[in-house]
């Protein structure tokens, strides 16, 4: 077998096993520990930051400002709209003749 | 017949599923030209188009393939690389853990498939999704199949085609996801903690994205937020924190 095939199965198993892991290993505990359920609770805002921190520190005032735009949006409106708004102003920022 | 078979009957299934695919749509949309890169990336370092499409097909985990696929290209020893692509992806196991409390109703086979298509958005979206109702398999399975097919395709097009993304950055291509898991964030903002566990993340991120490099922030980073959720809470119900 190719030494690409290789990496893409064993790819594919370690990827797999990321993927149900943590379910696996839940499962086996009965009674989920107060401290356990909390940080199960912040994994969507923690693992969400961490995509979305650097980036903003990375970028530049554009970016910054399609980000409050949309966040104060994001305070109001649906995710959807949001994520409209937010592009939008990003896409016009981008494309003005500055 | 299962409890889940009969609460959701079957125009409502597809309903569900329907649904889940037009929630999917803005990740979709923001994951294609990172598949086509992949795709263009993967054939310039060597790889066959059938190859990279088959390792789109297979792993379904962006940032872990365009890891892998830039190793792959200096020659390094192939364990290395798959133990890079199992760090990459460690992330996902936070996921399964947060999102296997909301499958109870879900049959053995239904969660063997179903963890398969645990991405980012898949994710974040599903926890979503419960905070209103239940995650149906159905819906679940809309969003996966949206995001899986857009994904494998954009691969293939990438591949094959090459250079055929166009302006990305005057598209905004490069950002729309940053706007998007920003919106997220913002959504579980009523959780317990949450004020505190968005600090910290974004520090813990920050300084990983400079000190140790990408991707790594994000497992650094989602670590950091997710112990420090754990540390502030009393160790048993009714305690006063």
């Amino acid at each position: 077998m190719s030494a690409t095939l290789w990496i893409i199965l064993a790819g594919t198993v370690v990827t797999y096993m990321t993927r149900i892991g943590g379910y696996l290993v839940l499962s086996r505990v009965r009674r989920i520990h107060p401290r356990v359920e909390a940080a199960l609770d912040a994994v969507p805002a923690a693992v969400l930051t961490t995509l979305v921190a650097p980036a903003a520190a990375a970028a530049g005032p554009l970016e910054w400002a399609a980000l409050v735009v949309a966040g104060v949006v994001a305070l109001r409106a649906s995710l959807l709209t949001m994520f409209l708004v937010g592009s939008a102003v990003l896409i016009l920022l981008r494309n003005l003749p500055l | 017949m299962s409890a889940a078979d009969r609460t959701e009957d079957k125009p409502g299934r597809l309903a569900d599923f329907v649904d889940g695919a037009l929630r999917g749509t803005p990740v979709a949309l923001a994951a294609l030209p990172f598949g086509m890169l992949f795709g263009t990336v993967g054939v310039q370092n060597g790889m066959s188009v059938a190859e990279a499409t088959l390792m789109s097909a297979m792993l379904f985990a962006g940032a872990s393939q365009l890891v892998g696929i830039e190793m792959f290209g200096q020659k390094i020893a192939p364990w290395v690389v798959v133990l890079s692509i199992f760090a990459v992806n460690f992330r996902h196991i936070l996921y399964s853990a947060a999102i296997g409390r909301h499958l109870a109703r879900w049959t053995r086979l239904q969660r063997a498939v179903g963890f398969f298509f645990l991405t980012d958005g898949q994710y974040a979206d599903g926890e979503r999704k419960a905070l209103q109702g239940p995650l149906t398999f159905s819906w679940y399975m809309g969003y996966a199949m949206l995001l899986y097919s857009n994904w494998v395709l954009a691969t293939l097009v990438g591949a094959a085609f090459g250079n055929l993304i166009p302006d990305a950055y005057a598209l905004g291509l490069d950002f729309l996801l940053v706007i998007y898991f920003m919106g997220m964030v913002m959504g579980f903002r009523k959780r317990p903690l949450w004020l505190p566990v968005v600090g910290v993340s974004a520090a813990a991120s920050i300084a990983a994205y400079y000190v140790v490099g990408s991707p790594w922030h994000v497992s650094v980073g989602a670590i950091a937020g997710v112990a420090l959720a754990a540390v502030l809470t009393p160790g048993r119900k009714g305690a006063t924190p």
